[in-house]
């Protein structure tokens, strides 16, 4: 121990020898930063923009050789907003469609992450871990190699093109994290606030209710956002299940465009950017608590 | 021994150890009725809508013919090849350039915490916004060869017509989309490192590519690990990236097997060849799984 304070004494003097050297090194570290920062910037940007300068592009003028927009026009977003061109007559209904597949995810998976999290790690009942150890089946195996069996069993009950299909695809594949955050979280809580309750007469859905959810409310906060951006960017089991143009949602409109070589590729972009829209702004107003949910379901021990 | 390794490691092992303190040893009736009536949701929906299509997938692509099919055609053993190239390369690229990265953000300059925040636009972006750029970014009179071209006088290839640049192609987007995460969580992995580890560190003079060599890997190779195993089961998965990205391009070669699978049911109308693509990668994935749950396990021998 008394090396160890020695050699913190020593350390200043050290550094004032090579005072010139470390300014070198601080000029080099700024410069660095520098260097890193334009490469992230343009690295993470590059994408964004070439969707920005396709989506401006006047109609008919697209994939020209230019890198900004010459006659910038924001008619394909006006467009979009008032459904004016053909592959688009039904934007908002299916806006809305995304919206409600979206919301009903959400409550689902809060709602039997939270009820199950609570009957295993705070009733403790007896072979609760069937049920986590089966969760984490259905996390690790990925969901696209479900999606032709799901696809045929959906047809066979009669919910092809279905949102509740989708919706019930999603609740399944998002309910085990939710599972495992809510028990990593509900650690915190002391199971004495359950035990004194009890006393009190309390019923376990009064439990449920007044206690356990109100204390759990940043990790529902947490899993409720990862729920939704799941349920708003899947793409797959939409495509797969949804086919008519009022029942699809957003990214499967999309995905229309590609089916020609013709597209209006400024709408295509237009659409992009005003569906991409929402979930970028929940990320970024949630992105301290959702980045606490992480963790406390993927880091920590 | 904390409970989410409980829950993570496998069932029989937890009866060893002491149980955690319950409501009741034993849940009286009504009370055992309620918890029940809980789980029940839940286990209704993993029955019905995983374990369910799980097994139905697995009976639908039980046929052995349906496998000597696959292994005699070409499309098959070329998807093969793309789904470990991609997802090898792909992996790795991702996760080695967020470990760097994280060391980065670990600096708590007010420039390089907004840097933070514009890195990781490409997580908050839905996937096939994102792929959908990529793609018209790279086609012939695309957004890159109009850079090339303007910018340093080059006149660029038709990146997706070449399998090298295709594959390489659908691996760089797929890093653009995941990085940002796999920093987070490499972010938080160092963040969790005590302080004082890195203050003696110093004293003892590891600065720098020492202090990265000795202090920094041993402490995240677990968690490296882990994201590593994470991030390969999530990549063989994977349809949007090489769904959108190259679609396949050149003829169909640098499809990935989650690809062919879709492939099979809609243009082929053979849905349970599909299904037996991605089942044949099946016994892959339960083999990272369980390395990933004994990885879990082992968790908290590092610190």
């Amino acid at each position: 121990m008394s090396t160890i304070a020695a050699d913190a004494r020593l350390a200043p003097r050290a550094s004032s020898r090579a005072h010139s050297s470390e300014r070198l090194r601080r000029y080099l570290r700024n410069l660095g930063t520098w260097v890193l920062s334009t490469v992230i910037v343009v690295w993470t940007l590059a994408p964004l923009y070439n969707m920005v300068l396709i989506s401006l592009e006047p109609e008919g003028d697209v994939f020209t050789d230019h890198i900004w927009p010459r006659v910038p026009s924001v008619e394909s977003f006006w467009g979009v907003l008032t459904q004016s061109h053909w592959y688009l007559e039904h934007f908002w209904r299916q806006f809305a469609n995304s919206l409600y597949i979206g919301l009903m995810v959400t409550f689902f998976a809060l709602l039997f992450g939270t009820l199950t999290s609570f009957a295993i790690g705070r009733m403790r009942i007896r072979h609760g871990w069937l049920v986590t150890n089966a969760a984490l089946l259905t996390y690790v195996i990925p969901a696209s190699f479900l999606a032709i069996p799901f696809y045929r069993i959906m047809q066979n009950y009669g919910l092809a093109n279905n949102p509740w299909s989708v919706i019930a695809a999603l609740v399944a594949f998002a309910t085990p994290y939710a599972i495992f955050v809510f028990q990593e979280y509900g650690r915190s809580i002391p199971i004495e606030v359950d035990e004194s309750a009890r006393i009190d007469g309390a019923s376990p859905p009064q439990i449920y209710l007044r206690i356990y959810l109100p204390l759990m409310a940043p990790a529902l906060v947490a899993v409720g956002t990862y729920a939704l951006l799941l349920a708003w960017n899947e793409y797959l089991y939409q495509f797969l299940l949804l086919s008519s143009k009022a029942n699809m949602t957003v990214p499967v409109a999309l995905a229309q465009f590609l089916s020609s070589d013709q597209s209006p590729w400024n709408y295509m972009m237009a659409t992009a950017i005003i569906y991409a829209a929402p979930p970028v702004a929940i990320y970024y107003a949630f992105r301290r608590r959702m980045t606490a949910g992480l963790t406390m379901g993927g880091v920590k021990g | 021994m904390s409970s989410t390794q409980q829950v993570l490691a496998a069932g029989p092992s937890t009866l060893n150890r002491p149980r955690r303190r319950s409501w009741h040893p034993h849940l009286p009736g009504v009370e055992l009725t309620w918890a029940i009536a809980f789980i029940v949701p839940y286990a209704a929906v993993l029955v019905a809508f995983a374990i369910y299509p799980l097994v139905y997938g697995l009976w639908m692509a039980s046929s052995p013919s349906l496998y000597l099919t696959l292994f005699a055609s070409d499309e098959y053993r070329d998807a093969v090849v793309s789904t470990m190239l991609y997802v090898g390369i792909g992996v790795n690229t991702s996760l080695f350039f967020a470990l760097l990265l994280s060391g980065f953000f670990m600096r708590r300059s007010r420039w390089v915490k907004a840097m933070l925040v514009v890195s990781m636009l490409p997580w908050a972006l839905p996937a096939q916004t994102g792929f959908i750029s990529f793609h018209w970014m790279l086609v012939y009179w695309g957004f890159l060869n109009s850079v090339l071209e303007k910018l340093f006088g080059i006149y660029g290839p038709d990146w997706l017509t070449h399998y090298w640049l295709a594959l390489g192609a659908n691996v760089v987007a797929s890093t653009w989309k995941t990085m940002p995460f796999w920093t987070l969580i490499l972010l938080a992995g160092r963040m969790a490192i005590p302080q004082d580890l890195y203050e003696a560190a110093d004293i003892d003079g590891a600065t720098g590519f020492r202090r990265f060599v000795h202090l920094v890997v041993p402490l995240l190779a677990n968690l490296y690990l882990v994201c590593t195993l994470l991030s390969a089961i999530w990549m063989i998965g994977d349809f949007n990236t090489v769904d959108l990205v190259s679609g396949g391009a050149p003829v169909g070669s640098t499809d990935v097997l989650a690809t062919l699978g879709v492939e099979y049911l809609f243009d082929h109308g053979k849905p349970e060849l599909g299904v037996a693509a991605v089942m044949a990668a099946l016994p892959v994935i339960v083999a990272l799984g369980i390395l990933l749950i004994r990885r879990l396990q082992t968790r908290d021998v590092q610190l």
